[in-house]
């Protein structure tokens, strides 16, 4: 299990090889990647500044991690979040689970996602051509998180 | 007792620090009434408080409600809904 804040970007490829390396047993890797997009609420989006709380921010993350083991069968979870400033296309997030099978790592996947977004510390600022902006949180990320509170 | 605020992102702009430490009355117990006695000092925290929606809390680095209790050197932080991810 790993969690990662940094500025620099992330390989996707590798960062998969190498959390799976060594494990004959795995049958199932799902991965999901955040990306900066060009587009907000209407506005075009020229820079994205992310903040964050050091210290809470990988607390948050890795009881994350640990609820998500704790509901699935799972054999590693990695999640790498970006800070600082990025641009349009740029990676933000990522988030690797390996199971022994799809469905496991498919929902415990989609858990952490949804889980960061409402309970990991970060902030984004966009700089459109009006100037900048504190981005809002959404209702639908606490719609999403909801689903998870009633075990299937 | 003494604590120590944090803020960020929007509130910490309002504010216009990061952090302070601050000696709280005795009545002032939890992180809603730690709240409430910050943003009564006047401003910037009057305005900050205000301006900010729907501000959360954690205590000591655990998300936290406004009816989590406050310890001597509890780190408090203030910040709006997170929006990372």
């Amino acid at each position: 299990m790993a969690v990662r804040v940094q500025r620099e970007d992330f390989d996707v490829g590798a960062e998969i090889a190498r959390l799976r390396a060594g494990n004959p047993r795995v049958g199932a890797v799902a991965s999901f990647v955040g990306v900066v997009r060009d587009l907000n609420e209407g506005a075009d989006v020229a820079t994205m500044s992310l903040e964050h709380y050091p210290g809470m921010t990988e607390k948050a993350l890795a009881a994350i991690v640990e609820q998500a083991r704790a509901r699935w069968d799972l054999y590693d979870v990695l999640v790498v979040h970006r800070i600082g400033e990025l641009k349009p296309a740029d990676q933000i997030v990522l988030v690797v689970v390996t199971s022994a099978h799809r469905g496991d790592a498919f929902a415990a996947c989609e858990f952490v996602m949804d889980y960061l977004k409402t309970e990991a510390p970060f902030w984004k600022k966009e700089t459109t051509p009006d100037g900048t902006r504190w981005v809002d949180a959404r209702e639908s990320d606490d719609a999403a998180r909801g689903r998870w509170e009633v075990k299937p | 007792m003494k604590v120590h605020v944090l803020y960020f992102a929007a509130l910490r702009e309002r504010v216009g620090r990061s952090g302070e430490s601050v000696e709280v009355p005795d009545d002032v117990r939890s992180v809603g009434e730690l709240q409430r006695w910050l943003a009564a000092r006047g401003e910037p925290w009057t305005a900050a408080f205000a301006e900010t929606r729907r501000v959360r809390a954690a205590v000591d680095q655990s998300m936290a409600g406004e009816g989590a209790q406050l310890h001597e050197d509890a780190e408090v932080a203030f910040f709006p809904p997170v929006t990372g991810g």
